[in-house]
């Protein structure tokens, strides 16, 4: 086989690798459109009678009217302008999810076939709207005041205060410094994790073995995993790594001590939980390259190495940048393995941003500052992902 | 098939004395790496049945380097001398598994089911919501996932105060949906695309209406993608912390924050802390060994087309 045949194969690869969902989710959508003007499908539109709907608006209606109506009372009732209400707020969430029933119902009884679609799509919208939306907003409020727990003044008002502390705190650019760090260790992870998804690819025995074996440190708990490595593994005076440690040569295997290899640590505890969801995407983007190529390369005399480096890292891009992108996202999110094992120790070097802003609760009640650090660094977050999704758009399209 | 014999034999052409070499070196590395997987695993369920002595003097194998005792899972309550006698601490463990399951079961089923209508919705029809279109309400889903728990954990600890929700488990398994549902989604959107239309098409002319021809036709095929979101729902959900820390305090409190209040008060108890541990991984590491088909094909949806 000569080099011609085995581009095609490749080519069509490279395009579904990028853009395969989309493309298609439009292909079909529109399908289905054409679909609907079938004269079979079209009847139920004029069967709907104006009186079924008057009785879905009125039903809307009243549902609307009625979720107003609690919420308005229950304001007032808080407040203590009247003396009609309930002790808490739940009575509104009860309000909000008959709201949506009634709504689900008068979409149907409205629009028809038009109102059935939509009811695919609108728990899960709804849901996430009130779970994400308002509390986001409530968030950016509470940023903006002074409320500490413990203190008995409550909720203050205090504009932008919380915002310069924030720009002044050291311990909270240490804590985004950290970020950085941590997210940088994802390109050792992912080096790893490649190395592992090509040994898994290779042709050997007990496949499925290894390949459970790889997979089981994803599905332990952070928590049980960093009691399990960080507290009892790496224990200073007889864990059996810091003992293997003093085999080796290191005098004073100490690995939360100092703030450079206490932060390695942490790098290496996440990492060992997390290597495996790479290696498996890796894995499953090299099961699908097509053979055909490496055999052309093989053919035409390139060595395993140049292989690799021409044929098989060019073409598994898109997969690693996917891999990789995921990975970080979930790294932004890293708490759990630092509160559990350094509490942010020693003197905060190793605080993310997650597990510093859960100290000043825990620690501090400080709730109002609290929220203005997790608001800002969201901010952060928000850029930088966008940042980083155009420019691995585009680094795709370059290299490839 | 094929294609692996015509591997060999290439590699093999090129000389027998590498071919064992890279033999050598890859079996080399598999084991290497499964050592580290597998020894954190080994050290825990090994301290466990360890005293102090044993723990301090960092013995290793089992009857050889020590006696194994039954001291850790007796403090749980769970050993088999102790395990018809009454236990506080086994009681309060039993509690929180069950937290565990009730918030991770049900979290992972409600977002299955609303995931699931979303995404097929999604791939099915167009939408338009004033002036949000298909694409941007998948992205508006998918975007969820980069949220991060801090964000939400403080505004969701006032506002539960205020709706009755702080540390009940019906709370947890909300924020517990709101944090996989994305994963679910993008998982059952691969999964409804790789579905061909014409059988809904031929579902409709045969009479059923759009929800009959899902419920009939569409879930059963699509029913190993479900299962595939439900499982990594169900690890993300089971492993969750931060949320669960913040949130809870005595009712709903799950595994993770029991095992990591355990640290810290006086020292630490070695072999109750390691069948602690033990006894809040099994469940999932079980799951991994039985239904690992599926994990892949969750952690794989939408990554290689």
């Amino acid at each position: 086989m000569n080099r011609g045949p085995a581009v095609t194969p490749d080519h069509s690869l490279r395009l579904r690798l990028q853009e395969g969902p989309s493309k298609r989710a439009r292909f079909v959508a529109d399908q289905t459109s054409t679909a609907n003007q079938w004269p079979a499908d079209a009847a139920p539109y004029d069967l709907i009678s104006p009186a079924r709907k008057r009785l879905g608006w009125a039903l809307m209606a009243v549902a609307t009217l009625g979720l107003l109506t609690t919420i308005v009372l229950e304001i007032l009732y808080k407040t203590e302008t009247d003396t009609i209400g309930f002790e808490t707020w739940r009575p509104v969430v009860y309000a909000y999810v008959l709201w949506g029933v009634a709504l689900g119902i008068g979409q149907v009884l409205t629009r028809g076939e038009d109102g059935q679609r939509a009811l695919f799509l609108l728990p899960a919208l709804l849901f996430t709207i009130a779970m994400v939306i308002f509390p986001t907003l409530f968030g950016f409020y509470i940023a903006l005041t002074d409320w500490n727990l413990s203190s008995f003044s409550g909720r203050k008002f205090n504009g932008l205060d919380n915002f310069w502390q924030m720009l002044g705190d050291p311990y909270y650019r240490n804590a985004l410094f950290n970020m950085v760090l941590y997210v940088l260790a994802v390109l050792v992870e992912y080096v790893i994790a490649f190395g592992l998804a090509l040994l898994l690819n290779a042709q050997i025995r007990a496949r499925k073995f290894f390949r459970v074996v790889f997979l089981m440190p994803l599905m332990l708990s952070p928590v049980a995993v960093s009691w399990m490595i960080g507290k009892s593994l790496m224990e200073y005076r007889f864990g059996p790594a810091a003992t293997l440690a003093r085999h080796l040569g290191w005098e004073n295997p100490a690995f939360f001590s100092d703030p450079i290899t206490a932060r390695i640590s942490v790098m290496i505890l996440d990492a060992w939980t997390f290597i495996p969801f790479m290696m498996i995407m890796l894995l499953a983007g090299l099961q699908a390259m097509s053979r055909e190529v490496l055999e052309a390369a093989r053919v035409d005399g390139a060595n395993a190495w140049q292989t690799f480096w021409q044929v098989t890292f060019p073409l598994m891009l898109p997969v690693s940048v996917t891999a990789v992108i995921l990975r970080i996202i979930f790294k932004l999110k890293l708490a759990d393995i630092i509160i559990t094992v350094t509490s942010g120790g020693p003197g905060g070097a190793t605080d993310s941003v997650s597990s510093f802003i859960y100290r000043e609760y825990r620690d501090r009640s400080n709730v109002g500052y609290g929220t203005m650090l997790a608001m800002a660094y969201l901010v952060i977050i928000v850029v930088f992902v966008t940042w980083l999704l155009k420019f691995a758009n585009r680094f795709v399209r370059n290299v490839n | 098939m094929s294609v692996q014999t015509t591997e060999y034999t290439v590699s093999e052409i090129r000389s027998p004395a590498s071919f064992i070499t890279s033999r050598v070196f890859i079996y080399g590395a598999l084991v290497f790496w499964a050592f580290i997987c597998l020894f954190p695993i080994y050290w825990t369920i090994t301290t466990s049945f360890k005293s102090a002595v044993d723990v301090t003097q960092g013995h290793l194998i089992p009857f050889i380097d020590f006696q194994p005792d039954w001291k850790g899972w007796r403090s749980l309550g769970l050993s088999p001398d102790s395990i018809f006698q009454t236990s506080t601490v086994r009681d309060e463990f039993f509690k929180r598994f069950m937290n565990s399951v009730i918030t991770s079961v049900g979290a992972s089923s409600l977002a299955i089911v609303i995931g699931s209508l979303a995404a097929y919705g999604l791939t099915r029809y167009r939408y338009h919501f004033a002036w949000f279109k298909n694409e941007d309400i998948s992205f508006f889903f998918l975007s969820q996932l980069i949220l991060p728990p801090v964000v939400l954990a403080l505004p969701f600890l006032v506002l539960y105060r205020e709706v009755g929700l702080l540390d009940t488990r019906i709370g947890l398994i909300l924020l517990y949906t709101l944090m996989v549902l994305p994963i679910v989604i993008w998982i059952m959107r691969d999964q409804f695309n790789s579905i061909p239309v014409e059988l809904e098409e031929a579902a409709l002319v045969d009479g059923l209406s759009i929800w009959g021809a899902f419920f009939r036709i569409v879930m059963p095929i699509a029913l190993p993608g479900m299962v595939a979101a439900f499982i990594l729902a169900m690890v993300l959900c089971w492993n969750e912390y931060f949320f669960a820390a913040l949130l809870t305090s005595t009712d709903a409190k799950t595994i993770p924050v029991m095992v990591a209040s355990q640290t810290g008060s006086q020292g630490i108890n070695w072999w109750s802390m390691a069948a602690l541990a033990t006894a809040a991984i099994a469940p999932l590491a079980v799951i991994g060994i039985a239904l690992e088909r599926y994990l892949i094909m969750g952690m794989t949806a939408g990554a290689v087309k």
